[in-house]
């Protein structure tokens, strides 16, 4: 045990990392398990949050076993960045269902990546919406999978109707170097969002 | 050794794959803006959830039906890190509150946690609450989510997956 203190400093508050989050969001079956597994150090795990409407407001549930709930599967990443820091990625529940949990992911997340699936590019429409309207910035990673059209990055852009300052990538979910050449991508995109004067 | 270092448990992600194999809709072309949670059809969410099914109300049984803290303390949320307090004399805890003291006697987030046992978010968020009320565990000062995150530490997050 006493190594294992000297090693995380435990007892000092400073010892404490900082996590980050980023978003993987894109329909089902887009890749986004894939993609945070080809990054992450560890197998991707998942945990579930279950909500209950007696949750809003109310303190007690000892009584209330009735009320409808319902779960949901978050399956997540990490990646260790410095002592300091360790980054999360978060993939979206692809469900439409689960929506009510897009506001806790999305809350102070550094951005996100849209998988777009060439199979069926309107899955992650909502997607897309969703990040605009929260501000959050994101980039679109377009996951090519066999035989499916053959879309270039521009013609993807076209379809979404990305604005011209939102990055739009090819990428393989299953291939570590492409996804980290995507999340390079997403953070120079929030870095360059975050100083108007370096863009402007 | 790094401390992030700890062998993770199997994920089981075959339920969701095979939902996916079976969706197989052709994708009519719209704009987007439609706004949801229509847009992708309700058949979309019926794939999950028919896993090993416990009562859902069971994880609220942990925590006496309480869906907070005994006292108000630092909002958990699931990234943030806790980690056990070093300086504690052993004293009566129930079993599950021993459990997630011995996951956090490394710095952990609470989504690890609450996978790492198997246990809801939402309960861990409670137990863990009772654990740093009683100081127990301790977090880091949290960063208000409306925050942005510091350029310094975008900076870092930017050269760190530049190494991966
Ligand atoms: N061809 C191809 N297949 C992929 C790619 N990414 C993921 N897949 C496969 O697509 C399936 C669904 O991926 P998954 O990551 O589970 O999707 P999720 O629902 O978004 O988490 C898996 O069988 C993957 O192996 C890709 O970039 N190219
Ligand atoms: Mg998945």
């Amino acid at each position: 045990m006493a190594s294992a203190d000297s090693e995380t400093g435990r007892g000092t508050p400073e010892a404490i990392p900082q996590a980050v989050k980023i978003i993987v969001a894109g329909g089902f079956g887009a890749g986004k398990t894939t993609l945070v597994a080809s990054v992450s150090e560890i197998t991707p795990l998942s945990t579930e949050e279950v909500m209950t409407e007696a949750s809003y407001g109310v303190d007690d549930l000892g009584g209330v076993e009735s009320k409808s709930t319902t779960t949901v599967a978050l399956d997540f990443g990490r990646i260790t960045i410095n002592d300091d820091i360790v980054l999360y990625l978060f993939g979206t529940p692809g469900q439409d269902r689960f929506w009510f949990m897009w506001d806790e992911l999305a809350a102070g997340a550094l951005g996100a990546v849209v998988l777009a699936d060439t199979r069926r590019l309107d899955t992650c429409f909502h997607a897309v919406d969703f990040f605009e309207r929260q501000g959050l910035p994101f980039v679109v990673a377009v996951n090519r999978f066999d035989g499916s059209e053959p879309y270039e990055a521009a013609e993807v852009r076209e379809a979404l109707d990305i604005p011209a300052a939102v990055p739009v990538v090819m990428a393989d979910a299953r291939d570590r170097d492409s996804c980290r050449d995507v999340l390079v991508e997403l953070v120079t995109h929030v870095i360059r969002s975050r100083s108007p004067a370096m863009t402007g | 050794m790094n401390p992030w270092d700890r062998p993770g448990t199997a994920w089981a992600g075959a339920a969701e794959a095979a939902g996916g194999a079976a969706r197989e809709h052709p994708a009519p072309f719209r704009r987007r803006g439609g706004g949801h949670p229509s847009s992708e059809g309700p058949a979309a969410g019926l794939a999950r959830g028919d896993g090993p099914s416990e009562p859902l109300v069971r994880p609220y049984t942990l925590t006496r039906g309480r869906t907070r803290p005994r006292s108000a303390g630092p909002a958990l949320d699931m990234i943030t890190i806790v980690v056990a307090a070093g300086d504690r004399e052993e004293h009566h805890l129930e079993p599950e509150y021993k459990e997630i003291l011995r996951l956090c006697h490394r710095p952990i987030s609470v989504a690890e946690v609450s996978a790492r046992l198997d246990m809801p978010l939402t309960v861990v968020k409670v137990l863990l609450g009772d654990l740093v009320a009683e100081g127990d565990v301790r977090t880091r000062a949290a960063v208000p989510v409306t925050r942005l995150p510091e350029k310094k530490v975008l900076q870092a997050v930017l050269d760190g997956i530049r190494r991966l």
